[in-house]
């Protein structure tokens, strides 16, 4: 699909007809008016974003008095990681971070292992029930897959999965799955046949001229889904939380302990930023691929 | 490396002769699209289809085996089972609409090409990332009893005396909270997939549009809306589907003043009961089946009626 953007057929440049555009229509008063209308939109959108990450912010970082502390400045005085140590160090959060990080490698490879085969099939061959496939992927999306961690976990118990962190991965796969399917085949339309072929047409056989070729140019668009599926695991909290009891992920961990124990609120303020801070790092690497994934994955 | 496989096979036929093994290759070849979908068609089978089958017959069944309606009765008999279902359909009613209308807007405003609009595409897209657990303990910080939306009510002096955003006697600002944190966290996923469809509008459209005369208004209405609209069709299914599963916001700011129909099922199974847990589950996958099947009859009638 990204592909198709950007070769889509443009009658000029944005630049060409800049200076047409402007003889044409003079800014008037009325129209730098609706132009700070927009900048105002904006704005007020960003602090509708912003405003509650940096709330969570100085609440992980002030001290325990500060959180209990009324009425509260949104200027803290004092920042100290008191709070975040706290939570730190409570019971069961190093392991549950472990957890989580080794649960998202294990869905990372599992629906990449699974799932890119698949795409490279769909983008490569037309063959007998491509479109029925495609339409049975298409329709899993339509499921509640988190929901049906409650009958595999009954499942699970038979199958020694329960509160294993390969169960947990498996469930996460599943759910990325259909995802992986969609963009990683997407990736490989975007990887030209024609240099497979050539490649097989000098002598490499299928499975080379696709190690040698077809791998490395999409690996860029791969590592993209793979970061994707990553993030699904790492947010995942409904199935992670059913399918564990004690090695749970972190957000299975903050969960139960809000919804059983009734955790202190700097338990839930630092678990919060420390649950957000990754994202901040990650949309921030990821903004340039972000249009495309999202914009192929509903395609 | 394929090459030596293939005189293992039972099947090969002697590498003698070149035309026979062409056909194999060519046998191969059709083969191929067919084992590559299979690791997927499995995994599908045991971790999607399977759990599915597992869940209607943990709703009719005992653990000893004998068929029953019992849990679905109790399900149905259940206190908190009204509440779930419309706290569950109020928040879909509400959150939905709010932030379909806010994503084309901001996807709009990305068009408009706004100085810095890079910087508000990046602040826009961080809840992307954002787990709706943490979503719902950042929008704590701000409705808690002792939180900031109290402070600056109290240091601006709007409002004396704190209030209660969050208790169960405030229904009405507990399910704002509720709704406003799901803005928040969903409303990017949305502007994402506008924004995407924005981009293949072809700039000649528009152009063509405004030569014949149509203002602003028309334009969006008579060519950008019908562009995006599939794009559209498919985020609001999926958006409607994940939002029937709402869940870990709602612990996060009720706790267990706010039943929906995903906790009830969280709390039937902490409750040692996989069974009620099971009967929420086909609840949930059945509400969310109807659903998507009368959106798709919906949307392609209005398609209809449009002449499209």
């Amino acid at each position: 699909m990204s592909a198709q953007t950007k070769t889509m057929p443009r009658p000029l440049a944005p630049s060409e007809e800049m200076p047409l555009n402007a003889a044409a229509n003079k800014p008037t008063f009325a129209k730098t008016l609706g132009r700070l209308a927009l900048y105002a939109a904006a704005i007020t959108i960003s602090l509708f974003f912003l405003v509650p990450i940096y709330l969570i912010f100085i609440s992980a970082f002030s001290p325990q008095q500060a959180i209990f502390a009324y009425p509260k400045s949104i200027l803290p005085q004092t920042l100290t990681a008191e709070t975040m140590l706290f939570f730190w160090n409570a019971r069961g959060v190093q392991s549950a971070l472990l957890n989580s990080i080794i649960v998202g490698i294990l869905t990372l490879v599992f629906s990449l292992l699974v799932g890119a085969p698949a795409g490279y099939a769909l983008a490569r061959f037309f063959f007998r029930g491509r479109d029925s496939y495609k339409m049975l992927i298409l329709t899993t999306r339509a499921f509640p897959i988190v929901i049906l961690s409650i009958p595999l976990a009954v499942n699970y118990i038979q199958w020694n999965l329960y509160d294993t962190l390969w169960g947990v991965a498996f469930a996460h796969t599943a759910m990325a799955l259909p995802t992986t399917i969609l963009v990683t085949s997407s990736i490989f339309i975007g990887v030209s046949r024609e240099l497979e072929e050539a490649a097989q047409t000098l002598g490499c056989n299928r499975a080379q001229a696709f190690i040698k070729v077809a791998l490395p140019l999409a690996l860029p668009g791969l590592a993209a889904a793979a970061i994707f599926t990553f993030v699904l695991s790492w947010n995942e909290t409904f199935a992670a939380t059913i399918l564990t009891q004690r090695n749970r992920t972190l957000p299975a961990l903050v969960l139960s302990q809000i919804a059983d124990v009734g955790a202190p609120l700097p338990f839930r303020y630092a678990a919060g930023f420390f649950l957000i801070a990754p994202s901040l790092l990650y949309i921030f690497f990821m903004r340039r691929y972000l249009l495309g994934m999202w914009g192929q994955v509903v395609k | 490396m394929a090459t030596p496989q293939y005189t293992g096979d039972a099947l090969a036929p002697p590498l003698t002769s070149p035309l026979t093994n062409k056909t194999f290759a060519r046998r191969m070849e059709s083969a191929l699209p067919y084992l590559l979908l299979l690791p997927s068609m499995l995994f599908m089978l045991i971790f999607f289809a399977w759990p599915m089958v597992q869940a209607l017959i943990l709703s009719v069944r005992t653990p000893d085996g004998a068929w029953t309606m019992q849990y679905l009765e109790r399900m149905v008999r259940d206190v908190n089972f009204t509440d779930a279902l419309r706290n569950t359909f109020l928040i879909i009613l509400i959150a939905i609409p709010l932030q379909f209308a806010f994503a084309i807007a901001m996807g709009l405003l990305i068009q408009a090409k706004l100085k810095g609009s890079a910087l508000f595409l990046y602040f826009w897209t961080i809840p992307l990332a954002v787990s709706d657990l943490a979503a719902g303990l950042v929008w704590l910080a701000v409705f808690s009893d002792r939180g900031f939306l109290n402070s600056v009510l109290r240091t601006t002096g709007i409002m004396p005396i704190a209030f209660s955003w969050l208790s169960y006697e405030n229904y009405g600002t507990l399910l704002m909270a509720v709704v406003i944190a799901e803005v928040w966290r969903a409303t990017a996923i949305v502007m994402v997939i506008v924004v995407a469809g924005l981009q293949l509008i072809p700039d000649d459209y528009l152009e063509a549009a405004e030569v014949f005369g149509a203002t602003r208004w028309q334009r969006l209405w008579h060519v950008t809306l019908p562009m995006i609209r599939p794009s559209l069709q498919v985020a609001l299914i999926l958006r409607t589907i994940l939002a029937f599963q709402v869940f870990a916001v709602v612990i996060a700011l009720a706790g267990r003043a706010m039943p929906v129909l995903a906790s009830e099922a969280y709390n039937r199974y902490a409750e040692l009961n996989p069974n009620g847990a099971a009967v929420y589950a086909l609840l949930i996958l059945t509400i969310s089946l109807v659903t998507t099947g009368v959106y798709l009859r919906l949307l392609r009638t209005s398609e209809a009626e449009m002449g499209r």
